[in-house]
């Protein structure tokens, strides 16, 4: 049987490469969405490990709607970034200052 | 026994292609490093009976999102060697953020009452004519049926949001406007000319 630290560690593991991830590849606005997907996996191991050792369904409904709101915004989130690349014709976050923020 | 070597199968193959989607130098092999990701994870999910779910993340994510990732990251004609610039500056933060993360969620997980739960047992296993998909749709249906139909409009207005943005409007494109079509009065059209009637020799 698998014990609910052995899914929380390997949670933490994906999680944490997931954020090195975001370290590393700063530049590429593809590769910063696909890290957040990787996040998003990592929070739904944890979510589903609580609720099965604990016998509380309400956990595996929770995951199914981080799903649906994951899919919606990695749907907006490629479409704003086909626009910017239309534009710009680049991806490049660093060129992305006209906000100034 | 069994259970176990899967589990560290499949999660060797998560972890490492996890650092494939972060390590690879083309994006498209960063998407199929995550397709992996996520079919392994549905796996373990499978491992832990949360079986509806692991269909659901095959379903969606490998079959729609993933494939959408796809597609964007071959239609974008992108300077590959521009964004890896300074892909190893900030590396030695980024490792050792993950590093600091993993060793604080370990330490609570495997502290000895650090959850407030005892975490070195898992779940207990469910009864053999137990459906996971029917227990999540006899909740999902009911209790989280708003919740459920304000997930379906998020969709939508996802759509409708992606619709919208990605539509390019060139300029001097011939179409059809159908708002002045449909506007048009018969007496911006049609002029009645006033004239004395034909006189016969």
């Amino acid at each position: 049987m698998i014990s609910l630290a052995q899914l929380l560690t390997l949670s933490a593991i994906v999680f944490s490469v997931a954020v090195a991830g975001i370290f590393l590849n700063r530049k590429n606005v593809i590769l910063l969405l696909m890290c957040v997907e990787l996040l998003l996996l990592a929070a739904n191991f944890n979510f589903i490990a609580f609720s099965r050792y604990l016998g509380d369904l309400n956990g595996q409904v929770f995951v199914f709607f981080i799903l649906t709101v994951a899919a919606a915004e990695s749907a907006i989130g490629l479409a704003i970034l086909v626009v910017l690349f239309r534009e710009r014709r680049s991806i490049n976050v660093e060129d992305l200052n006209t906000l100034k923020g | 026994m069994l259970v176990q070597a899967l589990f560290y199968l499949f999660g060797t193959i998560l972890v490492l292609s996890a650092l494939g989607v972060i390590s690879a130098r083309n994006p498209v092999y960063s998407a199929l490093a995550l397709v992996m990701c996520f079919v392994t994870s549905a796996a373990i999910w499978l491992l832990i009976e949360a079986e509806f779910l692991a269909v659901v993340l095959v379903l969606v994510y490998v079959g729609a999102v993933m494939v959408l990732f796809l597609f964007v990251v071959m239609m974008l004609d992108i300077n590959l060697a521009e964004l890896r610039q300074g892909f190893t500056r900030f590396a030695w933060l980024g490792w050792l953020t993950a590093l600091a993360v993993i060793v604080e969620i370990a330490g609570v997980v495997w502290a000895k009452g650090g959850l407030g739960v005892d975490a070195s047992h898992g779940a207990t296993p469910t009864a053999a004519d137990y459906s996971n998909t029917l227990a999540l749709g006899e909740v999902l249906y009911t209790e989280y049926a708003y919740p459920l139909e304000l997930a379906a409009m998020l969709l939508l207005v996802a759509i409708v949001a992606a619709i919208a943005l990605t539509m390019r409007r060139r300029a001097g494109l011939k179409r059809q406007d159908v708002d002045a079509q449909v506007a048009v009065r018969a007496a911006d059209r049609l002029r009645i000319v006033k004239m004395d009637p034909e006189q016969g020799p």
